[in-house]
């Protein structure tokens, strides 16, 4: 079931379309990634799940209910542009921020006390925030947005500005909110990111959703029969009516070839001509990765 | 809690914690007591400045010793002086000056010379040119022969001082001072201008601040813009009013102190002469016991009387008045600031938009302080009914009396349009704080009023 749905969103600025007809639905306890290029329309969807701005037209439902000024209490938000009080400690901010949240002062305190002791920032809370590095301002604002619990929280570009170890740290912590139960939409430039977390994309370009679906059944359909074999010792195949080569490469003694099937050629049929060939080590359907198919949708849009 | 009281909060309270905002509350009094004690301080003790000065006639004595010494300059009167000799030697002696007087005076007004190095101050050119003209009077009248000529003289000499009574409208009369009415014209309108001016720049700031580090964003995911805006507005309008009230009470403090320890013993009349006005009054209720009133009588008498006249100055009018135009001519201005606020990426780019804000507010001052001259002009009365101009305005025509239904007027358009202005500039706001990077004109925010929340 969809914890949260967007059907036929559409918001115009004077004459500019920012989104045309958008819809997502994201279910509960998942990743969804908001998939786009830059201005494609992205930051206004998220503003409108936000509540900051309408849409013209077009409903929003979070757990099958219309969504109202009130579930801003519910969503959790992490923009792209990370905003802080400069001049003000880092925990009465933190306070401030899970106030306005709707919780009670000392509720916030006792949430604060856990999550900067799990997350190792215990020392920070008297600092001033602008005596702070940008990672771990960044790390600040990662707490205050899933402070008050929320059951949908929104990551626009969450892993920007941290190093790899605490890169890490926050997509396990990611991970760990969603086995908790939470849902996630996910918003990003970084298709690794997207093939390693989200179960579910959608891929907006110029206002208009281009492609959607699960992550693992896109990739499987933009896969086009393309397989990768790797082979021990140095072994050669030439492409004949059933396959092309694309690509053959030797070093450690192992060699890897890519290879394009002709459509309703069976695979077992593709591994005996393999075996003629050499020992295999493996063979594995090779699929494009998120990237190659996200500049491929958008290209050939433009 | 309630979501926009914990903005008011954080507002007032990271700002009253500043060392600024402390600094600035303890200093200001400090200074402002410093402004009324010091130039007392100054006549207090002796002129540093001392001048001493020849006086010298072309061969004839008809003004020997007529200018009297003052306690800023002694006139020593040098017979048989030539003024050649004296030239050169003056210095030397510890002369300021030479005053060199024609016997051709009676008769020429400008045959007297005042000899110095330095430009005279113009204290010492009237007391001379006073003494001298009561001189030839007196001379002038000798010349008719008139018996008991002094006594005469001492029971013509006569002073007017004109008493200015108010007529309310139920028909009652009340003693009043225009001086009185003026200066509380002026501080009434000077104050209302600072303060709109001083907290609606910060409002401006404090949005400027926000949209630049981006914390904008997050709050307005958890609190409808408008309340952002509002929370700020309200919150550095208390701080306002809390800097307010600790100056009111820093100011009396200080004053009160000041008179009872230093004060004390000198000659109160000195005091007040060099005392505002409207400082004056209130030292003499301070200090004016009995005992006093009768030792320094006549000045402190009319200071008292000065006193009474201020306070039958509508007070409460007055104080509720300010306090009604200050809300809503800060409400007014600080949401136009936010506004602007919210439009630009920086504070260099508020200068376009600045100045239409700043017009209405320096030409109401301007207006205030023509108040004070004609209270009853049509200009006075246009402005004060205007409500960019009329809370600065009408707090300059205040004291010196406005019909009822004027103040009806200004009040109702006043609130009118500081709705019409918040709900203008919650519009702009709104689609404002999250524009980055896009120069904004009058003509584009003119159409965010149109876009939908």
């Amino acid at each position: 079931m969809s914890l949260f749905e967007a059907k036929n969103i559409t918001k115009q600025f004077g004459n500019v379309t920012a989104l045309d007809k958008v819809s997502i639905s994201v279910p509960e306890k998942s990743i969804y990634g908001l998939l786009g290029p830059n201005g494609a329309g992205k930051t206004t969807l998220i503003r409108i799940i936000n509540q900051i701005t309408g849409p013209d037209s077009g409903e929003l439902y979070l757990n099958g209910k219309k969504l109202m000024p009130e579930d801003v209490q519910t969503i959790g938000y992490l923009p792209e542009e990370r905003g802080l009080y400069k001049k003000m400690k880092v925990g009465e901010q933190a306070v401030y921020f899970a106030q306005l949240k709707g919780l009670s002062k000392s509720e916030a305190m006792r949430r604060l006390k856990y999550w900067f002791k799990k997350l190792d920032m215990v020392d920070w809370w008297g600092k001033k925030v602008e005596e702070l590095s940008k990672g771990m301002q960044q790390k600040v604002q990662f707490v205050t947005t899933i402070l008050h619990e929320p059951k949908l929280i929104i990551f626009d570009e969450p892993f920007t500005g941290f190093d790899p170890v605490n890169a890490n740290t926050i997509k396990n912590e990611i991970l760990f909110l969603r086995d908790r139960g939470a849902t996630i939409i996910f918003s990003t430039h970084n298709m690794g990111s997207v093939e390693e977390l989200c179960d579910n994309i959608t891929l907006i370009n110029k206002a208009k959703t281009i492609l959607e679906g699960s992550v693992d059944e896109i990739r499987r359909q933009w896969a086009a029969n393309e397989y990768e074999i790797v082979f021990s010792g140095n072994v050669s195949m030439k492409s004949n009516g059933q396959y092309k080569i694309l690509d053959h490469q030797y070093d450690n003694d192992k060699s890897t070839i890519r290879l394009k099937a002709e459509k309703d050629i069976p695979v077992n049929e593709l591994i005996q001509n393999a075996l003629k060939s050499g020992s295999i080590i493996s063979f594995n359907p090779a699929l494009p990765s998120m990237n190659e198919i996200f500049i491929r949708v958008v290209e050939s849009r433009n | 809690m309630n979501k926009i009281s914990v903005i008011i909060a954080r507002e007032y309270i990271t700002r009253v914690r500043k060392k600024s905002f402390i600094i600035m509350t303890i200093l200001a009094p400090v200074l402002m007591a410093a402004l009324m004690v010091v130039p007392t301080l100054l006549m207090m003790n002796e002129d540093k400045d001392f001048k001493k000065i020849a006086v010298v006639e072309d061969g004839s004595d008809l003004f020997k010793n007529v200018i009297p010494d003052t306690k800023d300059a002694d006139y020593i009167y040098l017979e048989n002086t030539d003024i050649k000799d004296l030239l050169k030697t003056y210095e030397q002696a510890g002369y300021y000056g030479i005053l060199r007087i024609s016997p051709e005076l009676v008769n020429t007004r400008n045959a007297i010379w005042l000899y110095s190095k330095q430009q005279p101050p113009i204290g010492l050119l009237d007391h001379i040119s006073g003494s001298l003209e009561k001189e030839i009077e007196r001379q002038k009248l000798l010349a008719y022969d008139i018996k008991n000529l002094d006594n005469i003289l001492k029971d013509v000499k006569t002073d007017v001082s004109v008493q200015t009574i108010r007529i309310d409208e139920s028909g009652q009369t009340k003693q009043t001072n225009t001086g009185i009415a003026m200066a509380l014209a002026y501080i009434g309108g000077f104050l209302m201008y600072m303060l709109v001016f001083m907290f609606g720049a910060q409002v401006m700031r404090g949005v400027i601040e926000e949209k630049i580090s981006r914390v904008v964003e997050v709050i307005v995911s958890s609190v409808k813009p408008v309340q952002l805006m509002m929370g700020k507005i309200v919150g550095i309008a208390l701080v306002g009013l809390t800097q307010f009230l600790i100056w009111v009470f820093l100011t009396m403090g200080i004053a009160i102190a000041v008179k009872s320890t230093i004060l004390k013993d000198k000659n109160v009349t000195e005091i007040a002469q060099s005392m505002p006005q409207n400082m004056m009054s209130e030292n003499t209720a301070q200090t004016g016991s009995p005992t006093q009133t009768a030792e320094v009588s006549p000045q402190l008498a009319e200071f008292s009387r000065l006193f009474d006249n201020a306070m039958n100055q509508d007070w409460l009018l007055i104080i509720l008045s300010f306090i009604f135009f200050f809300i809503t001519g800060y409400l007014l201005y600080a949401s136009v600031f936010a506004a602007i606020g919210s439009a630009v990426d920086n504070e260099t780019e508020t200068q376009q938009f600045m100045l239409p804000v700043t017009i209405p507010i320096i030409l109401g001052l301007m207006v205030a302080m023509g108040t004070m001259q004609n209270p009853e002009s049509s200009v006075a009365f246009w402005f004060s009914i205007i409500p960019l101009t009329s809370p600065i305005v009408m707090m300059a025509r205040i004291p010196f009396g406005v019909p009822y239904w004027q103040l009806a007027i200004s009040m109702v358009l006043m609130v009118v349009t500081f709705l019409a202005f918040v709900w203008m500039a919650a519009k702009v706001y709104r689609t404002g704080i999250l524009m980055y990077g896009k120069k904004t004109s009058w003509k584009e925010m003119l159409k965010w009023l149109r876009y939908n929340g």
